[in-house]
């Protein structure tokens, strides 16, 4: 099994190199790779390079926590956003724009929106020390909702000022300006990639429920409560750099599930190559197909992930 | 000798109130000891107990003489095995994938499996008859051979005792009898402890060498099948009549069910 397991995983990383290859050639002006390194054409590469960095590890970050979230929720529709980071991010940004805060704190105000939105859906949903599968969804779901009108709220308000600093948002963006922030959300998207595998076969036993995990030895509470904590790190942390980029965290987790199995001591690492492919991908249809107009990001992730999912979905029996 | 596993005095339920009343019972090592009673008797929760998942309100539960609430529940894992009814299915995992697990309790943390976990796994495989299903997929099993799949995992941890909720309750009398033998010759050859919760009075009767019969939350009866398995304590528990006879083949207590209406 592992000799197959090192082939697709060869594969996916190969193809991962054409991609990038690929994406660092394209663009709204389309430049031979070989002189990309050229001393002119410095700047673009520069800032492919950033944004082409930057959708792996958004690609990476959001289909791990998407697989970690559907695991031990035991729900396959969780993912990334379920805790109601995106809205909490958005809320925070936005009443950062309308408080006149300057543009370089946004990245930190939606950090901070999304971590509190995490906090408040936790603390609605434990009961008695406990915290239930179905209570933390249905909070998360509230949290959303409430916090998105007060978003609609706000931003008829104040109009259009803020609406345009924030429709990036909604749809998401790998345009990242800064190799420092990027190094900054790196780092703990990396760590809680890493820390996660390192619970790959706790999450194949609490997949098959509760109980069976912790007569395997597992304390199944403390797990899921690290875990939970590490995937929403992962999301806002993303998502200061991106907003909110949907059907990666669901698909790519669920594609891949049909590729390898429900072993998450293969499902990780592969889908983190499959995701981060995935991401260079659209973002390479974003930017060329009209250009110099740009696509929103989360646009394309949806149109070409939906029939990806549907054909596969019809193809294999087992999700 | 004292006893592997002591239940002392145990009272335990969930919010609404005690479900388990008042048991005291004791299992010595190289017992096969069938837990019986009518639905919701206790029986479940009582196994729930005897796991740890489930913490008493008042009573202990002592595993070869530690309380097992002191005990680190991969310490206890790697003593005390549990096989369910069934697994969730749905996932695919293959036989050995499933069976590595296993392993968990005996792994720390930033540990992987090495040659002799995967050894350990061929061996609880190759105990159970199930060598040739390794490389299937769970999904792809039928409950006879899910069932002898998740007792390899439960050997995989290398127990002493292994508790178990009515794992044949989803099986034909095929499977059932092919499950059963497994544990009786596990409980024989590898003095296995074994404690079952059985629907079955037939299958407790022909396998185990104690019974426990539990009403309400309390023990009823306690003892050897001849002492347990009488007309008059089953027709009190269960509220319906029956016949006791001896299995012409064994000569152990045979239940035979009367119908009320003809």
């Amino acid at each position: 099994m592992n000799k197959r397991l090192n082939k697709k995983l060869l594969a996916l990383f190969l193809l991962l190199v054409v991609a990038v290859a690929f994406g660092l050639a394209q663009g709204s002006v389309r430049i031979p790779l070989g002189s990309l390194l050229l001393k002119d054409n410095q700047v673009i590469f520069n800032m492919r390079l950033l944004r082409i960095l930057a959708a792996i590890l958004v690609g990476s970050g959001l289909a791990v926590a998407g697989i970690t979230l559907q695991a031990i929720l035991r729900n396959p529709l969780a993912e990334p956003y379920l805790l109601g980071t995106s809205s909490g991010a958005g809320l925070a940004a936005v009443i950062a724009v309308i408080l006149g805060v300057s543009r370089i704190y946004m990245p930190l105000a939606a950090f901070l929106g999304a971590v509190a939105s995490i906090i408040l859906v936790y603390t609605l949903a434990s009961e008695r020390k406990k915290i239930a599968d179905r209570s933390l969804i249905l909070s998360g779901v509230i949290v959303s909702i409430a916090f998105s009108s007060i978003i609609v709220f706000l931003v008829s308000l104040f109009g259009n000022q803020a609406m345009h600093e924030m429709n990036w948002w909604l749809w998401g963006s790998l345009q990242v300006y800064d190799w420092q922030l990027l190094l900054l959300v790196a780092i703990p998207v990396v760590l809680g990639i890493g820390a996660i595998y390192i619970f790959a076969q706790d999450l194949n036993a609490i997949q098959l429920g509760e109980e069976q995990a912790m007569h395997l030895g597992i304390d199944t509470r403390k797990v899921k409560n690290i875990l939970i904590l590490i995937t929403a790190l992962i999301t806002a942390s993303l998502i200061c750099i991106c907003g909110i980029i949907g059907f990666v965290g669901l698909i790519v987790p669920h594609m891949m599930r049909l590729v390898v199995g429900s072993n998450h001591k293969a499902l990780i690492p592969v889908t983190c190559l499959a995701a981060a492919i995935f991401m260079v991908g659209c973002d390479i249809i974003s930017r060329t197909l009209f250009a110099p107009v740009e696509i929103p990001i989360g646009v394309i992730t949806a149109i070409i992930g939906a029939p990806i999912f549907i054909i596969l979905l019809k193809r294999g029996q087992r999700v | 000798m004292k006893p592997l596993l002591k239940i002392e005095n145990l009272s335990a339920g969930y919010y609404s109130g005690d479900i388990i009343k008042g048991v005291s019972l004791d299992v010595a090592a190289g017992d096969f000891i069938g837990i019986i009673g009518p639905n919701g008797s206790g029986k479940t929760t009582l196994l729930r107990l005897c796991s740890k998942i489930l913490h008493p309100r008042k009573g202990r539960i002592y595993f070869s003489e530690k309380d097992i609430l002191t005990m680190d529940l991969k310490e206890f894992c790697r003593k005390v095995a549990f096989v369910s009814q069934d697994i969730a299915t749905g996932f695919s995992f293959s036989v050995m994938e499933l069976v590595l697990m296993g392993r968990i309790p005996h792994l720390k943390r930033l540990q992987f499996e090495t040659r002799k976990d995967i050894a350990i796994c061929e061996k609880a495989l190759a105990l159970t008859d199930a060598s040739a299903l390794k490389e299937k997929m769970i999904d792809e099993l039928s409950a006879g051979e899910r069932q002898r799949a998740i007792i390899a995992r439960a050997l995989a941890q290398e127990p002493v005792l292994l508790l178990l909720d009515e794992p044949t309750a989803h099986l034909d009398i095929g499977h059932q009898i092919q499950v059963m033998d497994l544990l009786k010759k596990l409980n024989r050859q590898n003095n296995l402890t074994i404690v079952m919760v059985l629907h079955d009075l037939n299958l407790a009767s022909a396998y185990c060498n104690r019974i426990c019969l539990l009403d309400n939350g309390a023990i009823f009866k306690e003892g050897t099948l001849q002492e347990v398995l009488t007309y008059k304590n089953i027709e009190a528990v269960y509220k319906t009549v029956v016949l006791v006879n001896a299995n012409p083949v064994t000569a152990k207590p045979n239940v035979i069910l009367v119908p009320g209406e003809k």
